[in-house]
């Protein structure tokens, strides 16, 4: 069996590059999938310590987060379609109403 | 003098009535009168001052019941303060009493004539509300009066004392809007006012006098006074001297004597009842009625007392002269009352206390039927000018009335409204009038000092007093005596002899019953009111003996041993017949010489005074009052009226409104809020604080708002930092 760290690794490289993206790409396309990368990696280091420490807890939160990042998703890209009939664009940068 | 309580015997627990009865009698008139008729209120005034009369009545029997001791009725507390207390007690002695009896007995009359004269008056001023007003006036001051000579201390004194000077104030001013003859004017009102105004001077006197009392007496209850009287007099002669000057000053001016006599003619504006019952029978009376109350402070100071009796001497012969020259009716009265009080004052100056009050009494039956009479006489001739205007012919041209002398009332002019008391318009009226010109006969008569009506009694014991003591007194009221006899004959023959003068004094008529029927009971008292004190009897000295204690009885011994001891051939049982004849003798050559001027050669209309021919210059002064009224209005008056001037328009205008507020107070206040509180400590201090906040939170709003860029990134990264930031902090702590 694999340990634990090698599991944690992976996931710390995966949240960093989820967060890297969201920060980074303008597209909210992409910083959607980013933010579901960030969100995986979490799962794999909660399913790693449940395997781990051979505890349920773990699991179950895997499958709430599971969805609510569905529901994100939902509510998300319902607002991205709303945000392109309006602008015409996606483009993250061009949402700068509130800039003070 | 030992006051005893209250015996059981007698009726001295009613004394409070003598007021609760007016007072009572003017509620209802105030609260019910409205829904009264004219006689209701009328009549219902009178038995108010009628069973006032009753108690003072059944006090005076109650009295002799115990061999005049004076009774004090204690009635409320009134002042309590510290040591200092004085009770509202009810004082009833023999002085008190006389006064009560004169007050409420004359008052009754005066109110049941005022029945029928106020219902005429009221009709020819054309104000029938007014009638009632008058009567509660009229209740009020038989209170007030009643206060005045039953209060037991100086200061209960001193509440009637101010009490009916403000009677005498509104019913001086009863028809305020208009003058003497019903011209819309200020005339009357004017003179109610002079009569309020020199009474306060006089009042000052009472004060200063009741101040310096209480200041080294200790007390103002008379008892207590008077108990102490002859220490201080003996220690501090001039503290005496002091009390009983300023006291004199208030004796001055309600007693209307020289110099403050100046009211007592003005105040002839009110109507007639008024000045039969305050101005000659009453109110004007209290002054004598205080000296002979303070008979015991008086006689300590010898000095004090030669004064007070050269100021009513002196007060006698000067208004008795200046009577001579007036043409109005009232004003003649008024003068000669002026001029009787003075003979009081004389008298009670002197010490002869009984002497001063007797006359006080007389005085007040015989004065109050010459006015009331007078009163009759003006009615006759408003009503016959009444008839006049209804049946519209006149017997006499327009151009015949008559004629002002250079100097009459000033306000003399042929278009004037018709003067119904002048004696100039009169003449005739003993035909027209007769009832009334018995009645007044009488009352002249009684004035005049003739035998045997009560005049000539009352003026002979005065006049033999200062024949005993004071000579100079002595000539100076003989002298007043004859003018008194002079100016009463020539007023009767101006009024009821001879032809009318005027249409109105043709077509005069005779008063009703509810107005000569209380005359004639004046008549009656003015014929016998001289039995009080006969000689050899002196009921009435020794009654008021018992009060005056042993300066009055001692007094009256004296004049009495004179009389037994030394007794020259004329002295009869304390009359003397010297005094008495000569005075007679004076009085009847004064009606032969007023005939021979005024009744041999009647007046005729316009004609000139026939003395003023003889005079000249003298009997203009006399007509012009000694020009008295001008010199105290060009002394007193214009200088007053110059000092308010600077007052108001120097100090209160200029200076205090115009400097001291407009410039030193809102200017500097102007100047602080301006300069100080605006510019310095609001624009500089609060202002630019509270600027310089809002300045500092909009640069680091302004700084802030950069990071504020819209950019969801840099957001992101925050969130990042923060949570790099926070999970380091709890990993390394």
């Amino acid at each position: 069996m694999l340990p634990l760290t090698y599991y944690l690794v992976i996931s710390a490289i995966l949240f960093v590059l989820g967060a890297l993206g969201v920060l980074i790409r303008r597209n909210p396309l992409i910083i959607f999938m980013s933010v579901e990368l960030m969100l995986n990696a979490a799962n794999l280091a909660f399913v790693a310590f449940a395997r781990s420490f051979d505890v349920l807890t773990g699991q179950i939160f895997v499958f709430f987060v599971i969805a609510v990042a569905a529901a994100e998703v939902a509510v998300g890209l319902a607002l991205i379609v709303v945000i392109f009939r309006t602008k015409h664009s996606i483009d993250v940068d061009l949402m700068s109403s509130l800039k003070g | 003098m030992l006051l005893s309580e209250v015996t059981n015997t007698g009726f001295f627990n009613l004394a409070p009535w003598i007021i609760f009865s007016p007072v009572i009698g003017l509620l209802v008139n105030i609260i019910y009168g409205g829904r009264m008729g004219e006689k209701a209120i009328g009549w219902l005034a009178s038995a108010a001052s009628g069973l006032a009369f009753g108690v003072s009545v059944l006090l005076a029997v109650s009295l002799s019941g115990v061999h005049g001791e004076a009774q004090v009725v204690l009635f409320a507390d009134w002042i309590r303060i510290g040591e200092l207390n004085i009770p509202w007690n009810f004082r009833v002695d023999t002085l008190s009493v006389t006064m009560m009896l004169v007050v409420s007995g004359v008052g009754t009359l005066i109110h049941i004539y005022a029945i029928g004269y106020m219902h005429e008056d009221v009709r020819f001023k054309n104000d029938l509300g007014r009638y009632r007003r008058f009567f509660v006036f009229f209740n009020l001051f038989i209170v007030m009066m009643m206060i005045l000579v039953s209060g037991d201390s100086y200061l209960m004194l001193f509440v009637g004392w101010e009490g009916v000077g403000l009677c005498s104030f509104l019913l001086i001013g009863f028809w305020y809007e208009m003058d003497t003859l019903g011209r819309p004017s200020w005339a009357n009102s004017n003179a109610a006012k002079k009569a309020f105004i020199v009474n306060r001077i006089g009042d000052l006197g009472f004060i200063l006098a009741a101040m310096t009392m209480f200041w080294y007496f200790g007390s103002l209850q008379f008892g207590e006074v008077f108990a102490q009287a002859e220490e201080i007099a003996a220690h501090q002669p001039l503290v005496m001297i002091a009390i009983t000057l300023f006291m004199l000053i208030g004796v001055a001016g309600k007693s209307a004597q020289i110099p403050l006599y100046v009211w007592l003619p003005d105040a002839m504006a009110g109507p007639t009842p008024v000045s039969a019952l305050i101005h000659a029978a009453t109110m004007v009376t209290a002054g004598i009625y205080l000296v002979a109350r303070s008979a015991p402070l008086y006689v300590t100071v010898p000095n004090a007392q030669y004064i007070v009796a050269l100021v009513g001497a002196v007060t006698a012969l000067c208004a008795a002269t200046i009577a001579v020259g007036q043409y109005d009716i009232k004003k003649v009265l008024a003068y000669s009352t002026i001029s009787q009080l003075g003979f009081m004052v004389a008298a009670v100056g002197m010490g002869a206390f009984a002497a001063g009050m007797f006359h006080l009494v007389t005085h007040a039956f015989f004065k109050a039927l010459l006015f009331l009479s007078a009163g009759s006489v003006i009615l006759g001739l408003e009503r016959g000018h009444h008839h006049l205007a209804h049946h519209g012919k006149s017997e006499m041209p327009a151009e015949a009335a008559p004629t002002p002398p250079k100097y009459g009332h000033g306000s003399s002019s042929h278009n004037e409204a018709f003067d119904p008391g002048d004696m100039r318009n009169m003449g005739g009226l003993r035909k027209t009038m007769p009832v009334t010109f018995w009645l007044y006969l009488i009352g002249s008569l009684a004035l005049a000092g003739i035998f045997p009506l009560a005049g000539f009694w009352s003026k002979d014991e005065i006049l033999a007093d200062a024949q005993l003591h004071y000579p100079l007194v002595y000539i100076l009221l003989t002298i007043a005596a004859f003018f008194t006899a002079f100016y009463m004959g020539r007023q009767n023959w101006m009024v009821f002899f001879g032809k009318a003068r005027h249409d109105a004094a043709a077509h005069a008529e005779e008063s009703p019953k509810i107005i000569t029927v209380p005359l004639m009971v004046l008549a009656g008292l003015s014929i016998l009111g001289g039995a009080l004190n006969l000689p050899y009897l002196h009921t009435f000295t020794h009654w008021l003996g018992y009060t005056l204690g042993g300066e009055g009885a001692e007094v009256v011994a004296e004049g009495a041993a004179h009389a037994v001891e030394a007794a020259p051939w004329y002295v009869l049982g304390g009359l003397n017949l010297a005094v008495a004849g000569l005075s007679t003798v004076l009085a009847l050559a004064a009606i032969y010489i007023s005939w021979i001027l005024y009744g041999r050669k009647p007046l005729t209309h316009g004609q000139i005074d026939p003395l003023k021919k003889m005079l000249g210059p003298i009997f203009t002064g006399m007509e012009r009052k000694w020009l008295v009224d001008e010199i105290y209005w060009a002394l007193f008056v214009d200088r007053y009226v110059d000092v308010s001037r600077f007052l108001a328009d120097v100090i209160d205008w200029r200076f205090w409104h115009d400097w001291f507020h407009d410039k030193f107070i809102a200017g500097t206040y102007n100047w602080l809020s301006n300069i100080a509180l605006d510019k310095v400590i609001d624009t500089r201090g609060i202002d630019a604080f509270f600027n310089g906040l809002g300045e500092m939170t909009k640069q680091a709003s302004a700084s802030l708002r950069r990071l504020q860029n819209g950019f969801v990134r840099s957001y992101a990264l925050a969130v990042l930092f923060g949570v790099v930031v926070i999970l380091g902090y709890l990993l390394i702590r």
